[in-house]
């Protein structure tokens, strides 16, 4: 039997809707699972990938320096790396706030906005640092695949996951081809 | 059936009969072969500019939209070269404009999302822009977001040549080419424009829409969300063949 691949995912500046999206994959996921082991995730809370992974899913666009660190963990540590979803592949509704500086968005949230009470910007060292402009993935590291959708939907995932833990092209038929 | 009917041209290798005066990209479509295309909307007068439906006559590029057809040639449409050069075009309008498409209601209508869908786009090799552009939401009926405009010129034909209104008009050159509106103001709220205008009626993509009808469809019930824009067009370009020539 061939060996067990490894899969890590995270979300970044997303919505945790393409995690979602692989939860719907249902029951396919137990066929998964006979192929392939979850490595870091959301889904079983492991924190940092262990070794080699074979397959990291990304979600979510690069906006902070958290963001920055974690990506490149997963460049360094995943043989495949896979951009899941619109904001990891364009910036996504994240990156509206490209059009806008950084200090505007701040303002227009912490100090200016509806019902803001004791007005400040947060500034707890706990945060990470936001980055002036949202980035897709792909203009911070090399990524090798991309999933389009908001969220690519179960079919969509699990035509790609499937493809790669069996050594299949992966790339997407017309019919599951979607940017929303 | 005339007798001009019987020339024919060849597409990768496919004998196309046409008409005297027709165009290579209209015989082909007639045909049943889809090219694609995105500044062109075969009910109107062509404009040869997106140049995605630049095919290889004889040996060299042209725009099918308006390249005359002639007996005997030799057109290369679908091949990876061509196909190449599309996706590539396709990923550039992408990335120069706003393009959210989950945030946009002409999703699942937006033929410059359908013709990346049939080129088989995944994500675009070319890092985003990012532009900021002026959205008019001046008009009680009718919104202009240059966020989505992708320049193709068809409601300033249209409403030039159509409406006979002058409505739209481009400015400036290269990337900071703009529709611009003619009114005292600039905005739509103050020019000739009307819902019932064919130039708003006909954008490609999100640029120019109705406002209060969004969401009369659901995400996933549009034109290209059940049929792939290269069968869409290719249907209702041969019932219009149909409807004119009989």
């Amino acid at each position: 039997m061939a060996r067990k691949r490894k899969i890590a995912t995270c979300s970044l500046a997303g919505c945790f809707g393409c995690h979602m999206s692989l939860l719907d994959t249902d029951e396919r996921l137990l066929e998964l699972l006979e192929l392939a082991d979850f490595d870091r995730s959301p889904i079983n809370d492991i924190k940092e990938i262990r070794g080699m992974v074979d397959i990291g899913l990304i979600e979510g666009g690069v906006c902070n320096v958290e963001n920055v660190h974690l990506l490149h963990h997963f460049r360094d540590h995943c043989r495949v790396l896979v951009s899941m979803g619109e904001c990891a592949i364009t910036g996504g509704i994240p990156s509206m706030r490209n059009h806008h500086t950084l200090k505007a968005c701040l303002e227009e949230s912490y100090i200016r906005g509806v019902g803001v009470e004791n007005a400040h910007i947060p500034d707890d060292p706990e945060l990470p640092l936001l980055l002036n402009k949202v980035y897709p993935l792909h203009e911070v590291v090399q990524v090798d695949y991309h999933v389009p959708g908001c969220p690519p939907s179960a079919d969509t995932l699990w035509h790609v996951l499937s493809a790669l833990v069996t050594g299949r092209d992966p790339r997407l038929p017309t019919t599951l081809l979607r940017y929303d | 059936m005339s007798p001009d009917i019987r020339k024919t041209f060849h597409l990768d290798g496919v004998e196309i009969p046409f008409r005297e005066g027709q165009t290579v990209f209209d015989a082909a479509m007639a045909a049943g072969i889809y090219i694609p295309h995105l500044c062109h909307n075969p009910d109107f007068e062509p404009h040869s500019s997106c140049r995605l439906c630049t095919v290889i006559v004889n040996g060299r590029p042209f725009a099918s939209c308006t390249q005359p057809a002639v007996a005997g040639q030799d057109v290369k449409s679908d091949t990876p070269e061509l196909n190449d050069m599309r996706r590539s075009l396709t990923e550039m309008l992408l990335v120069e404009g706003n393009h959210y498409c989950p945030a946009c209601e002409k999703s699942g209508n937006c033929r410059l999302q359908a013709t990346a869908y049939a080129l088989g786009v995944q994500y675009n090799h070319y890092p985003q822009f990012f532009p900021h552009r002026d959205v008019d939401a001046s008009h009680p009926e009718i919104i202009l977001d240059r966020d989505r405009c992708i320049l193709c010129g068809l409601c300033v034909r249209i409403s030039r040549r159509v409406d006979r209104k002058n409505v739209f008009a481009m400015t400036g050159r290269g990337i900071t080419t703009t529709i611009v509106i003619d009114s005292p103001s600039g905005l739509l709220v103050d020019s000739r424009v009307s819902r019932d205008d064919e130039a708003v009626q006909h954008c490609p993509v999100g640029a120019l829409m109705m406002k209060g009808e969004a969401f009369k469809v659901p995400i996933g019930e549009r034109r290209y969300d059940t049929s792939p824009i290269s069968e869409d067009s290719v249907a209702k370009f041969q019932a219009r063949e149909v409807r004119l020539h009989g």
